[in-house]
């Protein structure tokens, strides 16, 4: 039986996710999930994406 | 048994002393009696030393923890806001840009005393959490674990590094050499993990140590791979993912949940978070004094670098 994905949106921040096998970015490319739960960039200023890299908090507010 | 009347934060007898009798908890030592541990007379020593070390600490964490307690936000939001707004002097734009290879080494071997043995303190928290937190630290735990792959254990992969950069990866091979601070801010785990009395001072000083990891990481990553020093990047890089992912969970799940089921202890949560700054602050500002580096030099890193 295979466990269900759950979302979850990060307030100012990325979109964790757990259980999912492969994230596919923007551009159409797979990326296999290697840990128990990713962070995924919702920002769109990582420089690792799709996953996040913190590099949110580098974006002022009146940027957002 | 008596100790002396100045600081032990700094004393770097007194915070030797203190993580050999914690040690005792985690690998002990050869040819030392395992019993040793729950010797009255070296439990007497440690509360004695924890008393005051604990103190200091409360002192010099009281103004941050006045001011952020009672905002009434969620926890998550003002760890995350505190970690953030921390103005102290920061080490790794200098570490990215600027550092020697002897000065990255000395940074790599300062921070050994707490890396050989990453995230086993709050391991110790675990069993006095329940429910929604302690699933979400034994998630966050089973990552610093290696996710199933012994190669990936972050404690290996910082002996690794140290490998790497031509320095010497035993458990406690500088304990001789490094600071008081750097034992200072190992011992500061412990303290949180072995007094059940503080688990939500761990706690939240966990989350501090993981939000304020990410963005120094892939600087640091960035620093040994000018140094040419790449092959010793590959924990930094780890981390800049990893820790993308367990400060949210450290903050909303763990923090959150705990708060939750239990309002008050808010300040403590704040207490620890305001310990982790405060010994990174002093950590940092020990290491650039000791490289000689000016105010100037340590210009603040730019968006996204």
């Amino acid at each position: 039986m295979t466990a269900p994905v759950r979302v979850q949106p990060c307030l100012r921040g990325p979109v964790l996710v757990r259980g999912a096998d492969v994230v596919v970015d923007e551009d159409g490319v797979e990326h296999a999930v290697r840990r128990p739960v990713v962070a995924v960039c919702a920002c769109g200023k990582s420089a690792r994406k799709p996953w996040c890299d913190a590099t949110h908090k580098s974006i002022r507010d009146d940027a957002r | 048994m008596a100790l002396g009347v100045g600081p032990v934060l700094t004393d770097r007898d007194v915070q030797l002393a203190l993580w050999s009798l914690y040690e005792l908890s985690y690998r002990g030592f050869d040819g030392v009696d395992p019993r040793r541990e729950w010797d009255t007379g070296l439990i007497e020593l440690r509360l004695l030393i924890e008393g005051r070390f604990e103190a200091e600490l409360r002192a010099a964490t009281r103004a941050r923890v006045a001011a952020a307690v009672g905002r009434g936000d969620d926890i998550a939001d003002w760890v995350l806001d505190l970690v953030a707004g921390d103005d102290g002097p920061q080490l790794s734009p200098y570490l990215r840009r600027s550092a020697t290879a002897d000065q990255m080494r000395d940074y790599l071997r300062e921070r050994s005393v707490q890396q050989l043995k990453e995230s086993d303190p709050q391991a110790f928290l675990v069993p006095r959490l329940t429910g929604a937190a302690k699933v979400a630290l034994a998630e966050l735990q089973y990552d610093e674990f290696g996710g199933g792959r012994p190669e990936r254990l972050h404690q290996t992969m910082y002996a690794q590094t140290l490998a790497a950069a031509g320095l010497d990866s035993g458990y406690g091979a500088y304990i001789d050499d490094v600071s008081a601070i750097s034992l200072a801010a190992a011992n500061v785990m412990s303290l949180f993990g072995l007094n059940r009395r503080l688990l939500a001072a761990g706690v939240g000083h966990f989350a501090a140590f993981e939000a304020s990891s990410s963005v120094p990481s892939r600087r640091v990553a960035s620093g040994l791979e000018r140094l040419g020093l790449g092959e010793a990047a590959d924990y930094f890089d780890e981390h800049v993912e990893a820790d993308a992912v367990h400060e949210q969970i450290a903050t909303r799940d763990i923090c959150g949940s705990l708060v939750r089921e239990d309002p008050s202890l808010v300040g403590e949560i704040v207490f620890g978070v305001a310990c982790a700054l405060h010994l990174d602050a002093l950590s940092s500002e020990e290491l650039l004094q000791r490289w000689q580096v000016l105010p100037e030099d340590d210009v603040s890193d730019e968006v996204a670098s």
